[in-house]
């Protein structure tokens, strides 16, 4: 994969790593067909690889069972078996993943074309996966890879728009899905330096507030308990999370507790 | 590529020997560089008698190993609101010149870095900067959450005069720490160039009175172990080393960036009130709380009393509600679910099974064979199995906090034909 023959990197040479949701539960429901997506998705990365002859493309299939071990580059394919399972996608797998490789990138030399990563997602967020993907998204925050995200289901998907929101990526949902492949070109196909001249769609208003663990509600104001910060909407007397009681009253049968196991140390 | 330039110094490395052994009376400053950076250091020779640089790569390996076994042998509850406060010694031992360019200008680099990593890991927590000069304690900054005034004030005042006086330093970081709540740790960390505290009282008195308050003080020296010191942080619970060079000063700082264990009865457990703020509109214009400025859009509002703030995470200025986003709490879960250390794989097993097993790292997708096709060494998750080099053992652990193997696999448990596609 390093063989261009001198390190020629501009700072217009990009690596795009490609997540692409092949969860057979949404595309079977999809108005748009998968085998049509694809073949937008492909022309999409080949115009990539037209724009400029340094540029890289990795593509991660990731499917409900398996985050695509299966990696493409250029333009070998490998198609990926699919198996069924609950209909989210392990986007945070994916992440994790594109993540790792662009630091092996980022290790090759002072000289790496610019790593960005682009979601084509569908399917709808796992709740469960919140954690991970918050730590990926802060991964790439901190070493300056943009997540991009073309979400393709009916709602907003809110990790997605946080992804790209924190990462400085955009966020875009394409209202026809018919004409996939002139959304991908026209905004995420241009590198991260000229970006800065162009006018991207913006993120509109990403809701950053809390839910509480309790109700599942969306606060405005909240407590949160100081030892596993959980968060709940109402004053609690003990955590339902971590066990920990509140206030100075109740804290001895809690203490004693943590006591020993601090002592262990 | 490290190792691929040292091997390039290797034959320069003898000259620069001799150089340095003619001129080392008056250096100019660019031969100083060579004598200081003492690259014949990272030589070692070989069986053959063949200079060859040092396997870096391996050692800093063990060296993370190693870190990394001791913080996770005890999954115990960790202090994630955390009240710090930096108190560097400005004292005329800071001016000593044993550390490039002196002390204080290698200690004022350092703790610009780890400002910023404090706040990064731990976005809920509060640092204060004190400083010690002509035996007196001044307060830099108050206590607060935002990086760029703190990292203004290091850098600001650089000059290093008198006597340190530990005790004037921890009585006055004492008085402000007894005023935060209870359930936050309140620790104090103390970098210290003299070989002396010159004290207006008994320090063994403060040093109670700190144990007392549950203020967790760590030292770290810089030029050698001081009784006083050993004893503050012994009886205080902190941690007391002393720094050896440069780099090794750099890690000793970090190492207190992330929460440290929380002792339970330092901080009882708490319900915090907070306000998760809505970003303004675009266009609405306000004039913000922290800078009194008008601003038009790009700013946050309190919900409790509708100030505008600039950046979360903060406390608002008019009515003390603490501040922060859903992303934030977020930032400081893995501390809570850290992820298990992965096993070192023995290379035999890996050869035997070859044919089975991935040849390649699950996370970056590079070869696990080494140069010459022998296998290098490797790491694998204990949940997953899969193999992993050792960069990407690295930056899963210190960065990316996932296994990115448990993190696809999730729903494999579920019985399901995998014949699709």
């Amino acid at each position: 994969m390093a063989s261009a023959p001198s390190k020629l990197y501009a700072d217009d040479v990009s690596l795009l790593m490609v997540l692409l949701d092949t969860n057979p539960f949404f595309w079977s429901s999809s108005s748009l067909p998968f085998s049509k997506f694809l073949s937008h998705v492909l022309t999409f990365l080949n115009s990539i690889l037209l724009l400029n002859q340094l540029n890289q493309i990795v593509v991660l299939l990731r499917a409900t069972i398996q985050a695509g071990g299966f990696v493409i580059k250029d333009e070998q394919l490998i198609k990926e078996g699919s198996g069924e399972g609950i209909p989210s996608s392990l986007l945070s797998g994916s992440l994790s993943m594109a993540l790792c490789y662009i630091q092996r990138v980022f290790r090759s030399g002072p000289l790496h074309p610019q790593p960005r990563i682009l979601c084509l997602q569908g399917s709808s967020d796992g709740p469960e996966q919140y954690v991970a993907i918050m730590n990926a998204i802060f991964s790439a925050q901190r070493s300056m890879v943009p997540i991009d995200s073309c979400y393709m289901g009916s709602n907003n998907s809110a990790f997605l728009q946080q992804a790209s929101y924190i990462t400085g990526g955009v966020y875009l949902k394409p209202q026809q899905p018919n004409g996939l492949l002139q959304y991908l070109t026209t905004v995420f196909a241009t590198d991260l330096h000229s970006r800065a001249f162009l006018q991207l769609p913006k993120s509109a208003g990403v809701d950053f507030r809390a839910s509480c663990f309790c109700h599942k509600k969306t606060i405005d104001t909240g407590y949160i308990c100081s030892v596993c910060l959980s968060i709940f909407c109402k004053h609690h007397k003990k955590c339902s999370t971590c066990g920990s009681v509140f206030g100075q009253a109740q804290s001895e049968s809690s203490t004693t507790n943590r006591k020993r196991k601090a002592s262990d140390t | 590529m490290n190792n691929g330039e040292e091997r390039r110094l290797n034959g320069e490395v003898e000259e620069d020997d001799e150089d340095d052994e003619e001129t080392n009376g008056g250096l100019a400053a660019w031969e100083r560089a060579y004598a200081d950076e003492r690259s014949w250091e990272s030589l070692q020779e070989d069986e053959s008698g063949l200079l060859r640089p040092i396997d870096n790569q391996s050692l800093h390996h063990a060296q993370y190993r190693r870190r990394l076994r001791a913080a996770s042998t005890s999954r115990i509850q960790k202090g994630l609101i955390r009240y710090l406060y930096i108190v560097i010694d400005f004292s005329k031992a800071a001016s000593e010149m044993d550390f490039r360019p002196s002390r204080m200008g290698v200690v004022a680099k350092h703790v610009e870095a780890f400002i910023r990593e404090f706040f990064y890991q731990n976005p809920l927590s509060q640092v204060g900067l004190v400083s010690i000069k002509d035996g007196v304690a001044h307060i830099l900054t108050d206590l607060g959450g935002s990086p760029e005034s703190h990292v203004k004030a290091v850098m600001g005042k650089l000059e290093c005069s008198g006597d340190a006086s530990l005790q004037n330093a921890l009585d006055l970081v004492h008085g402000y720490l007894n005023q935060i709540p209870t359930y936050g740790h309140r620790e104090v960390l103390i970098l210290y160039s003299a070989l002396s505290t010159c004290d207006p009282g008994d320090i063994m008195e403060t040093i109670q009175k700190c144990k007392k308050s549950k203020i967790r003080c760590s030292v770290i020296g810089l030029s050698a172990e001081i009784f006083i010191c050993k004893h503050l942080c012994q009886e205080t619970g902190g941690l007391y080393y002393i720094a050896l060079d440069e780099p090794h000063l750099k890690d000793l700082i970090l190492e207190h960036a992330p929460p440290p264990p929380a002792i339970a009865e330092f901080a009882i457990a708490n319900l915090i009130k907070m306000g998760f703020p809505q970003r303004a509109a675009e266009s609405s214009v306000a004039i913000c709380s922290c800078h009194k400025e008008a601003k038009v859009g790009d700013g946050y509002t309190c919900p409790r009393c509708k100030a505008r703030v600039c950046e979360l995470p903060t406390e608002c200025r008019i009515c003390g509600l603490t501040l922060i986003s859903s992303p934030h709490l977020a930032r400081s879960y893995h501390h809570l679910f850290p992820i298990v250390p992965f096993d070192e794989v023995s290379l035999s097993l890996f050869i035997d099974q070859q044919n089975k097993l991935p040849k390649a790292c699950f996370g970056c997708q590079q070869s696990l064979l080494g140069p010459g096709n022998k296998p290098s060494l490797c790491v694998a998750c204990p949940k997953c199995q899969q193999l992993f080099c050792l960069d990407c053992d690295i930056y899963i652990h210190e960065s990316l906090h996932n296994c990115p193997g448990c993190e696809s696999t999730r729903h494999s448990k579920i019985p399901t034909a995998n014949e699709g596609g």
